[in-house]
């Protein structure tokens, strides 16, 4: 019984956080979203509640269909490429060579780094102007592209920087679920005179599958919830082009002298449906490993 | 036998990390020079940059590295007790606790961001230090309680009895048996906690943005969005905001490693 109750005492401040600094935020965020908001009842209280009108505003504007399709075509080409490229890196540092743990560590650096400093960084290598991929295109006789400036190209831009940022992440996970895969089996793989290819297709990829699996929900999952990136390279533009939910639901709230909060609690509040949604599938899936 | 792959390694490591080495090149380049075809090397390295840092930044250095680590002790004050009760005193529930905890990682930012706003309006304390500690917390609480109770279920049950057994409460038991037993889970937890609050942009955009003490995150904003073209002065900032991560990797990588696979990953 004493145990029980220390249990519970330990356990306290977390659940009483829990409930200030997350349950609180979110009622807030719902609240937001169903009543007419203005800056003056945001700040003094009686905002007259509205029902689903807020949701009606974003679902009508054409920019939602946009910020939508933005949002899945920049969620899963980052994560094809993260995680093809992770896994090209994790086969290969998997043997061990001189030298290979320092470089995996170093690989680590472009996903610690603050987000506004590689942001910031992509900005200026695809600086249309005065960038040096436009330069390095020059050299090589192509003319410059307005990477961030153009409609056409500003969602390929803000997705090759955040490819960059997600390979690590990659690579970390896979290398240690090959790290987990026993050598026997590679063994007998080589004396059955399998190539490495075959090796690959028929012994390591099906035995990663499971890890591969967690590495890509969870990928979804940071990827849906990607801001600081595309504000600060693009800002979600121009004219929308780059513009995924998390940007939209921003700009709506803060990215104008006149904030429109209500909508943007909505757009958020769709947001969090699609992100709980692949969280609840990445549970599913760890918790069958935990019982295989 | 020597390897090829340590050449190709080094040569994989180098394209990866050039964005990095541009941001050093550039902030070392003088003004006059930004407007010209890029040079890959400096050929005429200029501290303009790094003066201006000095100048501008180390209020908002100052403020960052406050709100780091008053993150820090509050992620850990908070996640420590919480591990050690899950991992240890299993109280009933703690399943349901461990659910909500997985899906509270998977919020998105923005969505805190205006919820806190909305609250802190409410209240008046939009641009303080300690509400920005408070909502920069939400990022690592979760993953510091899920991490630090792997770490310490694995401290042995019989080291816990035997305590109890010579009269210690769960209280001393946590302090000076679990806690000490998890020292690299609690360094990993701190660490994570540590950069993620260093590196918010977010929180501080939307609820520290008039405020007296900005972080280095805003700094460089303004920077960007007074739309100058000083870039060395922008990416000298960059290289300084990129500080904690370098020492991290070069001082504690296997710590670092082990974040990122947790939760991911089961040994």
């Amino acid at each position: 019984m004493r145990a029980r109750l220390a249990g519970w005492a330990f356990l306290v401040p977390l659940v009483a956080y829990l409930l200030v600094c997350y349950a609180y935020p979110l009622f807030t965020n719902v609240d937001l979203s169903i009543r007419g908001y203005t800056v003056r009842s945001f700040v003094h209280g009686g905002a007259p509640l509205v029902g689903f009108a807020n949701y009606a505003v974003v679902f009508g504007d054409p920019t939602f269909r946009t910020a939508l399709l933005n949002t899945v075509l920049f969620t899963l080409v980052s994560l094809f490429f993260q995680y093809t490229i992770g896994l090209a890196a994790a086969l290969f540092f998997a043997r061990g060579f001189r030298l290979s743990a320092t470089l995996r560590a170093l690989f680590l650096v472009p996903w610690l780094l603050p987000l506004i400093v590689s942001a910031s960084t992509w900005a200026w290598l695809l600086n249309s102007e005065s960038g040096l991929v436009n330069a390095a295109l020059k050299v090589v006789g192509l003319g410059p592209v307005n990477w961030l400036t153009s409609p056409e190209w500003s969602l390929v831009s803000v997705t090759i920087a955040n490819i960059w940022i997600g390979i690590p992440f990659n690579l970390v996970v896979l290398y240690s679920g090959l790290q987990n895969i026993p050598r026997e089996v590679y063994e007998a793989s080589s004396l059955d005179g399998a190539s490495g290819w075959q090796t690959f297709w028929h012994v390591t990829f099906p035995l990663l599958r499971p890890v591969s699996a967690i590495t890509l929900l969870l990928g979804l999952v940071y990827t849906l919830k990607v801001f600081d990136v595309i504000w600060i390279m693009t800002k979600g533009g121009p004219s929308g082009s780059s513009t995924t939910l998390a940007t939209w639901s921003y700009e709506l709230g803060f990215g104008n002298m006149l904030p429109r909060f209500g909508p943007s609690a909505a757009v958020g509040n769709v947001l969090i449906l699609i992100a709980v949604i692949a969280g609840l599938l990445y549970i599913r899936v760890q918790r069958r490993q935990e019982l295989a | 036998m020597r390897s090829w792959r340590t050449p190709v390694g080094v040569l994989l490591t180098a394209v990866m990390l050039f964005p990095v080495y541009w941001m050093v090149n550039v902030s070392l380049t003088p003004l006059s020079d930004m407007r010209k075809a890029p040079s890959l090397i400096p050929v005429h390295p200029t501290t303009e940059g790094y003066e201006r840092v000095l100048r501008e930044q180390v209020p908002y250095l100052g403020t960052s590295l406050l709100v780091a680590l008053g993150t820090v002790v509050l992620t850990l004050a908070l996640a420590a007790p919480a591990a050690y009760s899950l991992a240890k005193l299993r109280p009933a529930g703690r399943r349901a606790l461990g659910f909500v905890l997985l899906v509270a990682q998977m919020i998105p930012g923005i969505i805190m961001a205006l919820g806190f706003y909305g609250i802190y309006v409410k209240l008046g304390v939009t641009n303080t230090v300690w509400g920005l500690v408070l909502a920069d917390s939400t990022i690592a609480v979760p993953f510091a309680v899920l991490i630090l109770t792997s770490f310490m279920a694995s401290v042995p049950d019989e080291v816990l009895q035997a305590a109890r057994i010579d009269g210690a409460g769960p209280w001393r038991s946590f302090v000076s048996i679990v806690l000490p037993a998890s020292r690299n889970g609690v360094v990993t937890a701190a660490l994570f906690s540590f950069l993620w609050a260093w590196s918010d942009f977010l929180f501080a955009a939307t609820l520290d943005s008039g405020g007296r003490l900005q972080p280095l995150t805003l700094g460089i904003y303004r920077y960007i969005g007074n739309n100058n073209q000083e870039w060395n002065s922008i990416m000298a900032t960059a290289v300084v905001a990129s500080v904690p991560a370098t020492v991290l990797i070069v001082v504690a990588q296997r710590y670092v490693a082990a974040g990122v696979t947790s939760g991911a990953v089961k040994d």
